[in-house]
C-alpha cells in the first residue's frame, strides 16, 4: 500500500471515532445533559472531519462538513439557540456526514437530493436563529478557503507578531494557504511606556564571525547573565534549502534585554566580533520591556486577538467576496484578518489551535491489525491446551503429590486462564458503536412512518467479540425497523389508546452467565396473533386445525417467508423477514426468543456467546470417538424409552416426546464411524434445532460434560469435511471435531425418508 | 514450497530423509519437513479415504495425518509406538506423513536422480518423482506436492 493510501485510511479510520463521537455529543445534548464543552466536542470532530476531507481532496465531504461546522459554530457561540428540532437536524446531518465518509471511503453515490436539502435547513438553521438584528449571510462560504489545509491534514493560518516597525504587507495567502493574521502589539504595550532603561539590540553575524570560531549563542548567553531578555530571532534570510551555503549566515537575532549595565558593557560583549557583524544597540523605553513581566497577560491578549483573527478564518473565506454584502460570520470578528496589515511571519498558530487547547487528554490506545490479535489468541489457545496436557501428564507421571509440583501447576493454570481472559479481552469492544447506529435507524425509520420514536440504550458499556459486534448490525437494524414499523402506533393512535404520543424502543445489552443478552422491545401493539396464524395458514406455514400455545404463534413470525405487513413497505419488507434475523443471530452461535404481551409490546431477546473464537459445547462420545455439540443447537437431552421409539419405514427411527415425533437420527452411522445402527436404549438422545427448526433427536454413546472449546479450523491443512463444522483440541491434547448439526440432519434425510410430523409442520 | 523443491532438484546437491515403508525407501525434500515426531493416536475424520489416519494436535494447528503406504497402494500401515510421523509443508498446507521409520539424511548430487523405471504400479509411479542408487540400495524420491495435489482434488481425500 503507498504511503498516500495508508494515511488516507488512517484518516477514515478517525472518521470513524470522530463520527462517534459526534453522535455521542449530539445524542448527550438531545439529553439535555450537555455543556459548552460538548458543544466544542462536536465541533471538533466536524472539524476534523472537514480538515482530513480538505487533504485528500473529497470536495463534497468538506463542502458538507463546512456547512454543518458553520451551523455548530453557531450553536456553540450562541446564535442559534439549542432546541430539540435543532439538535434533530444535526443528528441527521451527523447521519449524513457519516453517509458521506462512507462514500468517500468504499465508493458508491449519495443520495444527493438529501444532502442538499440537508445542507439548506442547515443553512436556514443559521439563518433564522440569527435574528434579523445582524447581518448574516444565508449563503455559507463556498468554500473551505483558509481551512485548505495542508498535505498531512492540518489547518494551519500563520501568525504574524507585529513588532511595530516592520514594513506592513497587504495580507496575503502563503504558498501553504497560510493567511498571515496581524497582531497589534502596541496596542497592547503602550500602555505604560515610560520607566526603566534597557536595550534593543539587533545582531546579524556575518558569515566571517561563524568562519572565526564565533558561536551566536555563547553571546547571547553572556549577554543573558546582564539581565532579563527576550530573543527573537529573524530566518526570513533563510533561502530555500537547496540554496543554502553551509557556511553562510542567515539569522538574526533582536534583544530585548533589561538592564542597568551602561550600553559600553553591551558593547564589550561584542567586542570580539564587532567587525563581523552588524550590531545596532539601541536604548529601550520601559513599556515594551514591562511587557516581559506581564507575559501571561501579554500573552493572552494575543492569543485573544489571534483568536478573534482566527476563528473567522477558519468559518469564512480569506479573500472577501466583493459582492456577498454581508460577511458570512460577524462582522467585528472578521474583521482583523482582513484590515490588521500583516509581517513577516515569526511564529505560526494552527487554526485549530483554541480548539485543540480544550481537547480532553486522549486516551492511551493503539491501533493493532487484527491478523496480530487473533495470532495471539492463537498461541494462548495452544498455551492452555499445553498447560492442561502437562498437568494431566504430571499427575500420571505421578508427581503432583510433591506439593512444589502442584503449587508451580496451579499457578501455571491461573497465569495461563488470566492470559486468555486478558487477550480475549483485547478483541473485545463495547457494543456502543453498534447501538448509535441503532439510534440513526430509529430516527430514518420514524421519519418514514411519520411515527415519533424515541431509543433508549443500556449497557452500551457491555463487550463482545469485535465478530460478533460487526455481525449483530444487520439483525438488529432489522428488529428495529420491524418493531417500530410493525410495533409502535402512529400518535393518534397511541393517544387514542392513553399511551403517550412518543414511542419507545429499548435496547438493552447485559452479560449474563458468560453470554451477551440483549433485549430489544418496544411499548407498540404487541403481535396481533389472530392475524399471525391467519397468515400462517393462508401461507401454508401451519395447518388450519393445528393447535398453537400463544408462544408457538409468536414464534411463527420467525418462518421463512412470513411477513405481516399487509403492504411491502419501504421500511421492512423488503423480502426478509425475522427468519434471516434468527439465521443470522444462530450463525453468532446465538439464540433469539420472543416474548409479546398484545397492547403493551413486544421483547426481542439475543443471546450471544461472547467470543467466536471458543465455542460452548456438550461433549459426548459416538463409537469410541469423542465429539463436540455446539451447545446452541441443544435444546435438551433425554434417556428414550422403548416405548417412546418406533420405527418407520425400513431404516428409519422416530422418537415421541410429550406427544410429537421426532426423527432419531444414529451420528455414528451417519458420519461413517459404524456401520450398523446403535441400539437406541443404550444411547443418550440429544434434541437439537436445526437452521429451519425443526428438531431432530441425535443419538449418541454418551454425555462427557459441558465445555468450552476453542475453535479450530479443519480446512487450513485439511478441507471440508461432510458433517464436521470445525475442529478444537480437548484437555488431552487429542483432536475432537465439531459437529454440523445441520449437515447429519440434513444428511440422515438423504437417506432416509422424509418425516413428516405434526411438529414439524407447525414449527417449520 | 514447490519451487524451492524444484530450485532444490536443480541445484547441485539435495539434501533429502529417506525413511521405509515397509521393505522399500523413500525419500523427500529436507526443505519441506517441518517436524518429525513418534505416532500418536489420531481423531478419525468421517468418510475419509482410508489413507486418511484422521487429525492430530500439532502446537495447536490440526492437521492431517496420511498413511503413505496407504496411499502409494501397499498394504496400510498398523501404527504402533514405532510408526514415525513426518510434518511436511506442501504450499499452504501442512500435512502429517505416517512411514515406518526415519533411515538417514541424504545428500544426493541432482544428476544422480534417475527417472522412475517404468515397472512400478502406475499408482506409485505417479507419487515419484525419480529414483535414487545409493550403495546398493535403491531410494525414491516422493513427489510430495502431487500426493496433495491429489489430496486437494477431494475425490481423493474425501472419499
Amino acid at each position: 500500500m503507498d504511503t498516500m493510501a495508508a494515511i488516507k485510511q488512517t484518516f477514515f479510520q478517525e472518521c470513524e471515532e470522530q463520527l462517534a463521537e459526534l453522535e455521542d455529543g449530539l445524542l448527550t445534548i438531545e439529553r439535555e445533559e450537555g455543556d459548552l464543552e460538548t458543544i466544542n466536542a462536536v465541533f471538533r470532530a466536524v472539524h476534523s472531519i472537514k480538515g482530513g476531507a480538505g487533504a485528500f481532496g473529497l470536495d463534497d465531504l468538506v463542502r458538507f462538513a463546512h456547512t454543518f461546522e458553520t451551523t455548530l459554530d453557531g450553536m456553540r457561540s450562541g446564535k442559534i439557540e439549542i432546541s430539540p428540532q435543532i439538535v434533530r437536524l444535526m443528528l441527521r446531518s451527523a447521519d449524513i456526514l457519516a453517509d458521506l465518509v462512507r462514500v468517500s471511503r468504499d465508493g458508491g453515490s449519495v443520495d444527493e437530493v438529501r444532502v442538499a436539502q440537508m445542507t439548506d435547513e442547515l443553512n436556514k438553521a443559521c439563518g433564522i436563529s440569527a435574528g434579523p438584528a445582524e447581518p448574516v449571510s444565508a449563503e455559507p462560504a463556498p468554500a473551505p478557503a483558509a481551512g485548505d489545509p495542508d498535505e498531512f491534514g492540518f489547518v494551519v493560518t500563520p501568525v504574524s507578531f507585529d513588532f511595530a516597525d516592520e514594513t506592513p504587507a497587504e495580507p496575503q495567502t502563503d504558498e501553504f494557504g497560510f493567511a498571515p493574521v496581524a497582531i497589534d502589539f502596541d496596542a497592547i504595550l503602550a500602555e505604560d511606556a515610560e520607566r526603566i532603561e534597557g536595550f534593543e539590540i539587533r545582531f546579524r553575524p556575518k558569515p566571517e564571525l561563524y568562519a572565526k570560531a564565533n558561536d551566536a549563542l555563547r553571546l547571547l548567553r553572556e549577554l543573558g547573565r546582564m539581565g532579563e531578555m527576550s530573543v527573537t530571532c529573524d530566518h526570513s534570510d533563510l533561502p530555500l534549502i537547496d540554496a543554502i551555503d553551509p557556511e553562510g549566515a542567515y539569522f538574526s537575532w533582536t534583544i530585548q534585554i533589561r538592564t542597568e549595565c551602561p550600553e559600553a558593557e553591551i558593547r564589550e560583549i561584542f567586542e570580539f566580533v564587532e567587525l563581523d557583524c552588524d550590531l545596532e544597540i539601541r536604548p529601550m523605553l520601559a513599556g515594551l520591556i514591562t511587557a516581559a513581566d506581564d507575559a501571561d497577560q501579554v500573552v493572552q491578549e494575543v492569543l485573544a486577538q489571534v483568536e478573534a483573527a482566527v476563528d473567522p478564518v477558519a468559518e469564512a473565506p480569506v479573500q472577501p467576496v466583493p459582492d456577498l454584502a454581508p460577511a458570512p460570520v460577524s462582522l467585528t470578528r472578521a474583521q482583523p484578518a482582513e484590515e490588521v496589515p500583516a509581517a513577516a511571519p515569526v511564529m505560526q498558530a494552527p487554526t485549530n489551535a483554541p480548539a485543540a487547547a480544550s481537547t480532553p487528554a486522549p486516551s492511551a490506545t493503539i491501533r493493532v491489525d487484527l491478523d496480530r490479535v487473533d495470532r495471539l489468541i492463537d498461541l494462548v489457545g495452544e498455551l492452555v491446551i499445553n498447560q492442561s496436557m502437562l498437568a494431566q501428564r504430571v499427575m500420571e507421571a505421578g508427581i503432583a503429590r510433591l506439593s512444589d509440583v502442584a503449587v508451580g501447576l496451579d499457578d501455571l493454570e491461573h497465569l495461563t486462564r488470566e492470559i486468555q481472559d486478558s487477550v480475549m479481552a483485547i478483541r473485545a469492544q463495547p457494543v456502543r458503536p453498534i447501538f448509535q447506529r441503532m439510534s440513526r435507524v430509529v430516527r430514518e425509520v420514524a421519519d418514514m412512518t411519520g411515527k415519533s420514536v424515541r431509543l433508549i440504550t443500556e449497557g452500551e458499556n457491555c463487550e463482545v467479540d469485535k465478530t460478533v459486534i460487526e455481525r449483530l448490525a444487520d439483525p438488529l437494524t432489522h428488529m428495529i425497523r420491524n418493531a417500530i414499523d410493525h410495533g409502535i402506533e402512529k400518535p393518534e393512535e397511541r393517544l387514542a389508546k392513553g399511551k403517550p404520543e412518543q414511542g419507545v424502543v429499548r435496547m438493552v445489552a447485559a452479560h449474563r452467565s458468560g453470554r451477551v443478552v440483549i433485549e430489544v422491545s418496544d411499548d407498540g401493539s404487541g403481535i396481533n396473533r389472530a392475524r399471525v396464524r391467519e397468515i400462517a395458514v393462508r401461507k401454508n406455514i401451519i395447518a388450519e386445525d393445528a393447535q398453537l400455545t400463544d408462544a408457538e404463534i409468536d414464534d411463527l413470525i420467525f418462518a421463512p417467508g412470513f411477513s405481516t405487513a399487509s403492504t411491502v413497505s419501504d421500511v421492512s419488507g423488503r423480502g426478509v423477514g425475522m427468519d434471516v434475523v434468527r439465521r443470522s443471530i444462530q450463525a453468532l452461535g446465538g439464540r433469539i426468543t420472543i416474548s409479546s404481551r398484545p397492547g403493551q409490546g413486544t421483547t426481542f431477546t439475543l443471546s450471544l456467546p461472547l467470543t467466536l473464537a471458543v465455542l460452548d459445547g456438550m461433549v459426548v462420545t459416538v463409537a469410541d470417538q469423542t465429539l463436540v455439540v455446539p451447545l446452541s443447537t441443544i435444546v435438551e437431552t433425554l434417556q428414550p424409552k422403548e416405548s417412546d421409539v418406533h420405527s418407520l419405514g425400513e431404516k428409519s427411527r422416530v422418537i415421541a416426546i410429550r406427544g410429537s415425533f421426532t426423527p432419531l437420527i444414529d451420528v455414528g452411522a451417519v458420519l461413517g464411524y459404524r456401520e450398523t445402527e446403535a441400539d437406541p436404549m443404550q444411547s443418550v438422545a440429544v434434541m437439537v434445532e436445526t437452521e429451519n427448526q425443526s428438531q431432530c433427536a441425535l443419538m449418541v454413546d454418551g454425555i462427557i460434560g459441558q465445555q468450552q472449546v476453542v475453535i479450530k479450523s479443519l480446512e487450513t491443512n485439511y478441507g471440508h469435511v461432510f458433517g464436521v463444522a470445525a475442529a478444537t483440541i480437548l484437555g488431552d491434547g487429542r483432536v475432537a471435531v465439531i459437529l454440523d448439526v445441520d449437515s447429519i440432519v440434513a444428511g440422515s434425510r438423504t437417506e432416509t425418508a422424509r418425516i413428516d410430523t405434526n411438529r414439524k409442520r407447525s414449527a417449520a | 514450497m514447490t519451487e524451492m523443491q524444484e530450485s532444490g532438484a536443480s541445484a547441485a546437491n539435495n539434501e533429502l530423509i529417506a525413511f521405509r515403508l515397509g521393505e522399500q525407501e523413500f525419500c523427500v525434500d529436507i526443505m519441506s519437513v517441518r517436524d518429525i515426531r513418534g505416532w500418536t493416536p489420531t481423531t478419525p475424520l468421517p468418510h475419509s479415504s482410508h489413507y486418511v489416519k484422521g487429525v492430530i494436535n500439532l502446537r495447536g494447528a490440526v492437521l492431517p495425518v496420511v498413511d503413505l503406504a496407504a496411499r502409494l497402494g501397499f498394504p496400510a500401515a498398523e501404527p504402533s509406538a514405532r510408526h514415525v510421523i513426518i510434518i511436511t509443508q506442501v504450499g499452504r498446507q501442512t500435512i502429517g506423513l505416517l512411514v515406518d521409520a526415519v533411515s538417514d539424511i541424504l545428500t544426493v548430487n541432482s544428476s544422480s536422480i534417475q527417472p522412475t523405471p517404468n515397472v512400478a504400479s502406475e499408482l506409485a509411479r505417479s507419487f515419484m518423482k525419480g529414483v535414487i542408487a545409493m550403495e546398493g540400495r535403491m531410494i525414491s524420491l516422493i513427489a510430495l506436492d502431487s500426493v496433495l495435489t491429489q489430496n486437494q482434488a477431494g475425490p481423493g481425500l474425501l472419499n
